[in-house]
C-alpha cells in the first residue's frame, strides 16, 4: 500500500495548484480521467443515435472518478451514471463549477432505471468510493448523488460502508447550479415531471421498435388494398408518437383505455371507408368496418398500455391490474377483427368479394 | 372503473417515524410531506412504487413492494412462463423498455 500511496500523490488534488488533466493512466484503480467541459458534435450525435435506440446499451462513458475542470480537495463530488445522456447533462449543467465527478457502471443504462434494477446501487457506489479512493482525493465527506439514483441507493447504508455521508440532489441536473447555492431543493426541484418534451423525445425509440409492424402494413397493402395498409400505419403511429403526446389529454386514467379512445377515433375515417364502400356487398362493408374497429382499438390499446414502462409515474401494482383487467378483452378484439379479416380474404379468394 | 391506480403496496407507519424527512427528499412524487412531529402520508395514490423512501428510511417505518410498473417487461416474462413480479427486462444487454 505504501508504494501505491507513492503514486497516488500525483493524483491527490493540490489546492491552489493547477490540474494536470490526465495522470496516472497507467494505474487500474484510483485513476482520475478528465471530464471534458464541452459537449461536441461527436457527443449530441451520440445522443441523437441513443434516443433513436441504435445500439441501447452502447451509450457508455468508462466508469471511475472524473475531475471536471480544477477541482481540489474541498471540491464537491457528483455520482452519475456510466450512460453518455447522464454523464453529458450533469457535465453540462456544472458549466463553471469545478468538481469531481463519480461515474458508477450501471451497464450504459441512466440513473433512474439503474436504480430500479439496482445496478445503480448502495454496492456498486461504495465499490467505487473505495476504488477511486475518494477519501484521500477529497478532505470531506459527502457525495451529492442524483435524486433518482435512491431507490438504489440507501444513504445510511453507504455512509456507514463507506464513511461518505449522501446527500440527494435535484431530478433533473440543469437545477444543480440552484441547488449548490445552499444545499437544499425546492419542491418542483424533487418533483418528477412527465412534459410533452419528455414524451415526444420518446416517441422515435417507440417507432423503432415499432418498425416490424410496419412490415404488416406492406403485407396488408398487396393482400387487402392500401386502405387496410393506410390503416395499419394509422395504427402504429398512433400507438407510438401520437399516444405520448396527447397522455394527459385522452380521458380516464387507465393507459388502455385512453389507447381505446385514441384508437377509436383514429379508426373513424377507415370505418366510414369501409362502411361506404360501394364495391362491397353490404355484410362485407359492415364485416370490414367492425374488422378495422376491432383491430386498431386494440392494437393501439396495447400500445398504449406498453408505453406504462416509458412514463414516471406508472406503479407495478396499478400496471399489473391493468393487465389483468384489460389484456384478455384486447385479445378477444384482435382475435374476432382476425376472424373477421381471414373470412373477408376467404370471401376474396372464392370471388364472393 | 377505469382506474387502476388507486391503491399500491405502500404502507407507513407513523409511530416509527422520527421525522428526518429523508422521504420527503427521494420521492419523485411528493407523496410524503413535511408534518408538525413526523412525516405525514399526503398523496398514496400518486405513488409509483420505486421503493426510493423505504430504502432510504433509517427506522423502517415504510414498506413498498417496489418494482417497474412497465407492461412489457410483466407480458413478457408472464408469457415465457416467468415470475411477473420479480422480472425486469431493465439494465440487461437486452431491449429495454425504458431509455
Amino acid at each position: 500500500m505504501a508504494t501505491d500511496q507513492q503514486k497516488r500523490c500525483s493524483c491527490s488534488p493540490d489546492p491552489g495548484a493547477p490540474s494536470n488533466g490526465w495522470c496516472a493512466t497507467s494505474r487500474p484503480t484510483g485513476e482520475i480521467r478528465t471530464a471534458p467541459r464541452t459537449v461536441t458534435p461527436a457527443d449530441r450525435l451520440d445522443h441523437l443515435l441513443a434516443r433513436l435506440g441504435w445500439k441501447r446499451s452502447g451509450h457508455r462513458v468508462e466508469p471511475g472518478l472524473y475531475r471536471l475542470g480544477t477541482p481540489t480537495a474541498g471540491s464537491d463530488v457528483f455520482a452519475s451514471a456510466n450512460y453518455t445522456l447522464s454523464f453529458d447533462a450533469l457535465r453540462s449543467a456544472l458549466a463553471g463549477i469545478d468538481a469531481w465527478i463519480l461515474v458508477l457502471d450501471t451497464h450504459g443504462i441512466n440513473v433512474w432505471c439503474a436504480a430500479g434494477k439496482g445496478t445503480f446501487g448502495t454496492d456498486e457506489l461504495v465499490r467505487r468510493i473505495t476504488a477511486a479512493d475518494l477519501a484521500r482525493v477529497v478532505s470531506h465527506r459527502r457525495i451529492i448523488v442524483p435524486q433518482l439514483g435512491a431507490p438504489g441507493v440507501s444513504a445510511q447504508e453507504v455512509a456507514r460502508q463507506s464513511g461518505f455521508a449522501v446527500e440527494f440532489g435535484p431530478v433533473r441536473a440543469r437545477d444543480l447550479p440552484r441547488y449548490l447555492k445552499d444545499h437544499t431543493a425546492t419542491m418542483a426541484m424533487r418533483k418528477v415531471e412527465f412534459p410533452v418534451v419528455d414524451r415526444l423525445i420518446l416517441a422515435p425509440v417507440e417507432l423503432v421498435a415499432a418498425l416490424p409492424l410496419f412490415l404488416v402494413a406492406i403485407a396488408l397493402w398487396f393482400l387487402a388494398g392500401p386502405m387496410a395498409a393506410g390503416a395499419a400505419v394509422a395504427t402504429i403511429l398512433a400507438g407510438t408518437v401520437l399516444f405520448p403526446v396527447l397522455l394527459p389529454f385522452i380521458p380516464t386514467r387507465d393507459f388502455s383505455t385512453k389507447g381505446f379512445i385514441l384508437g377509436g377515433i383514429v379508426a373513424l375515417p377507415f370505418v366510414y371507408a369501409f362502411a361506404t364502400n360501394a364495391a362491397l356487398p353490404v355484410w362485407a362493408r359492415g364485416l370490414s368496418a367492425l374488422t378495422v374497429f376491432l383491430f386498431m382499438t386494440a392494437v393501439v390499446s396495447y400500445l398504449a398500455l406498453n408505453f406504462t414502462g416509458s412514463t414516471t409515474f406508472t406503479s407495478r401494482t396499478g400496471v399489473k391490474r391493468e393487465i389483468f383487467r384489460y389484456v384478455p378483452l384486447l385479445a378477444v378484439m384482435a382475435g374476432a377483427g382476425l376472424v373477421g379479416g381471414i373470412a373477408l380474404g376467404v370471401s376474396r379468394l372464392f370471388g364472393v368479394l | 372503473m377505469l382506474n387502476s391506480y388507486t391503491e399500491t403496496s405502500l404502507h407507513y407507519d407513523p409511530d416509527r417515524c422520527i421525522n428526518c424527512g429523508r422521504c420527503t427528499q427521494v420521492c419523485p412524487h411528493a407523496v410524503f410531506e413535511h408534518g408538525p412531529d413526523r412525516v405525514e402520508l399526503a398523496h398514496p395514490a400518486a405513488c409509483m412504487e420505486c421503493g426510493a423512501c423505504a430504502l432510504n428510511c433509517p427506522v423502517k417505518a415504510i414498506i413498498v413492494q417496489s418494482g417497474v410498473g412497465c407492461a412489457w417487461a410483466m407480458i413478457r416474462a408472464a408469457l415465457r412462463g416467468k415470475d411477473m413480479d420479480s422480472e425486469c427486462s431493465c439494465g440487461g444487454d437486452d431491449d429495454t423498455c425504458c431509455g
